[in-house]
C-alpha cells in the first residue's frame, strides 16, 4: 500500500487536532501573531472556550472569521491570552521582595523594573505600593507590557470589580504592608479604582514575548504565571530575553508554581528562594559551571 | 479500552477522606500514573500530600510544570492552579478562569488527560458537593476511556458522582471499599 488515501477515518479527537492546527496557522499567517509554541493542552481549551462564546459551532469556522473579518483578532487574541491576575497573589513572594530584593535594589540610583505579562494590572500596582512603602518608588521606573492591547487599557486604568478588595487587602497585610490597602484605591459602587498616582513611574507598552527583543536594562524582571502557557523552547527564548535584560545581579521573579527544570538557560540564573522562584542572574563565574 | 495507563480521580467534599481509604488499599505495585484533583480551601496541597502518604501504598507528590507523569506515583493538583495533561504525558498548569468556581477543576483535567491517553485512561469521580468532574468523565468516556463513579448513597456528599452518573454515566458504579480493589484488577492483568 502507498499514500494515505485509504486511510481510516480519524477519530474525532484527531480531526479537532487539525483544526487547532489550522487556526493556529491562521492567526499566525493572517495576523503575525504566533502562539505555535504554546502549551497546546491549556491552548486548545481556550480555543474551543472561544467557539462556545462565539457560538461557532466549530474550530474552523472560528478560523474563517479570523481569515475574513479583520475585527475579530481582538476577540480571537482577548479569548486566547489569560489576563486573570490578582493583587498580591502569594503574598510570602511580595514579603520576599521586600525583605529580600529590595534591600539590594536600594543600592541603586535608578531602579528599572519589567513587569512582563502584566494582565490587568494588579501586580504593577501591589509592586508600586510596596516600592512606596518601601521608600523606593521615587527612583524607581516600572515598564509594564503585555501583548494584548484591552489588557493594557485596562491595567492603565486601574479599576477592579470591588468585590476582590477584600481578599487583596487580606493578602497586602500578610505581604507585609503597613497601611490599609484601602488607603490606595476609591471604591464607588460595585468598583474600586487604584490611585492613579501609583502610576507616576510606570509605563504600560505592547510586548510580545514571542517575537519582540529587549528593550530595557532591568534590576528586577517580574514574569508571573505567562511561562506556564509556552512550550519549553519558548520559555527558554523568553528566560534568554530576561537575562539579557537584566544587569549583573539583576533578580528574576516567577510564579510560585513555575519550573525551570526544563530550561537550560536556567544555568544563568541562582536561587535567591527557591521556594518563592525568586532567582539571580549569574551569581556564579562563567565558565566554571 | 486498552490497556490502562493512567487513572485520573476527582473528588471533592470529603475527599481526602475518600482519598486515604482508597490509597491505603491500592496494590503498591500498580505501574499507572494516578493524578489526583481535590478541591480543598487551602493555599497549598502539602499537608494533603503528607496526610496522604501516611496511607498510601504508593508515594505521594504534588504535580510539578512540565514534569513527566510518573507510573506508580500518586500526583496531587497543585492549589490555584489547572492541572492539564499535555499530549506529551508531561504536566501543564494555567491559572485561567475558574471553571465552576474551582481551580484546580477536575474537568480541566479530565479533559486534557482524556485526549493524552484515550481508551487507555480510567476516570473516577469521587464524594463531593459540586458538579465539577462529570463533564470531564463524559469525555474520558468519549475518548474509549472507562469511568468509575462512587455510589452516592455511599458517598459523604452525593452530588458529585450523581452529577457525573447523570451526565456522563458510568462503567462501574461502587461504593468507596470497592473502589481500590477495581482498581487493582483493572490495572494488573
Ligand atoms: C495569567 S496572566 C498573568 C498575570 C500576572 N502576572 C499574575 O501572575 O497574576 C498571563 C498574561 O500573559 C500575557 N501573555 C501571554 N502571552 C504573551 C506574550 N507572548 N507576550 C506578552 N504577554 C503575553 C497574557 O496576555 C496575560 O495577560
Amino acid at each position: 500500500m502507498n499514500g494515505p488515501a485509504h486511510q481510516a477515518p480519524l477519530a474525532d479527537a484527531d480531526l479537532l487536532d487539525i483544526e487547532v492546527e489550522l487556526f493556529v496557522r491562521a492567526l499566525k499567517l493572517r495576523h503575525g501573531y504566533d502562539f505555535s509554541q504554546y502549551a497546546p493542552a491549556s491552548l486548545k481549551r481556550r480555543i474551543l472556550q472561544l467557539v462556545q462564546s462565539q457560538q461557532t459551532g466549530t474550530v474552523s469556522e472560528l478560523t474563517a472569521r479570523l481569515l475574513h473579518e479583520p475585527a475579530f483578532l481582538a476577540i480571537a487574541l482577548e479569548g486566547l491570552s489569560v489576563p486573570v491576575s490578582e493583587m498580591f497573589r502569594d503574598p510570602d513572594v511580595f514579603r520576599a521582595l521586600r525583605e529580600q530584593v529590595f534591600p539590594v535594589l536600594a543600592s541603586y540610583p535608578q531602579i528599572n523594573i519589567w513587569q512582563a505579562g502584566c494582565a490587568h494590572g494588579q501586580e504593577v500596582y501591589s509592586l508600586a505600593i510596596l516600592l512606596e512603602e518601601a521608600g523606593l518608588y521615587e527612583r524607581a521606573q516600572i515598564y509594564a507590557t503585555d501583548f494584548n492591547e484591552n489588557a493594557l487599557h485596562h491595567a492603565q486604568e486601574g479599576i477592579y470589580p470591588a468585590k476582590e478588595a477584600q481578599l487583596w487587602s487580606r493578602h497586602y497585610l500578610a505581604a507585609g504592608g503597613s497601611q490599609s490597602l484601602a488607603d490606595y484605591y476609591s471604591a464607588r459602587y460595585e468598583l474600586i479604582k487604584l490611585d492613579q498616582r501609583l502610576r507616576r513611574h510606570v509605563i504600560f507598552a505592547n510586548h510580545n514575548l514571542v517575537t519582540d527583543e529587549v528593550f530595557c536594562e532591568a534590576h528586577l524582571v517580574l514574569c508571573r504565571n505567562v511561562l506556564i502557557y509556552f512550550s519549553d523552547p519558548l520559555q527558554d527564548r523568553t528566560l534568554a530575553l530576561f537575562r539579557d535584560s537584566l544587569v549583573r545581579g539583576g533578580f528574576l521573579c516567577l510564579g510560585t508554581r513555575e519550573s525551570l527544570d526544563f530550561a537550560p538557560s536556567a544555568t544563568d540564573f541562582s536561587a535567591v528562594n527557591a521556594a518563592l522562584r525568586i532567582y539571580r542572574l549569574g551569581s556564579r563565574n562563567p565558565g566554571t559551571g | 479500552m486498552a490497556a490502562p495507563q493512567a487513572i485520573v480521580i476527582g473528588c471533592s467534599a470529603g475527599g481526602l477522606t475518600a482519598l486515604e481509604t482508597l490509597f491505603s488499599a491500592l496494590l503498591p505495585n500498580l505501574e499507572q500514573a494516578i493524578v489526583v484533583c481535590c478541591h480543598t480551601g487551602s493555599s497549598t496541597v502539602e499537608l494533603m500530600c503528607e496526610l496522604l502518604a501516611q496511607h498510601a501504598t504508593l508515594p505521594v507528590v504534588e504535580a510539578s510544570e512540565r514534569a513527566p507523569l510518573e507510573g506508580g506515583v500518586i500526583h496531587v493538583a497543585p492549589s490555584g492552579y489547572h492541572l492539564l495533561v499535555e499530549a506529551t504525558r508531561r504536566f501543564a498548569l494555567s491559572v485561567d478562569e475558574r471553571v465552576s468556581y474551582a481551580r484546580p477543576s477536575i474537568d480541566v483535567l479530565f479533559d486534557s488527560a482524556a485526549e493524552a491517553y484515550r481508551d487507555a485512561l480510567i476516570g473516577v469521580v469521587l464524594t463531593g458537593a459540586n458538579s465539577d468532574g462529570a463533564h470531564g468523565l463524559a469525555c474520558v468516556r468519549s475518548n474509549g476511556g472507562l469511568a468509575i463513579v462512587q455510589d452516592p448513597a455511599d458517598a459523604e456528599a452525593a452530588a458529585m458522582p450523581m452529577a457525573a452518573l447523570e451526565i456522563a454515566g458510568a462503567d462501574y458504579c461502587a461504593p468507596l471499599a470497592a473502589i481500590a480493589p477495581l482498581l487493582n484488577r483493572l490495572c494488573l492483568p
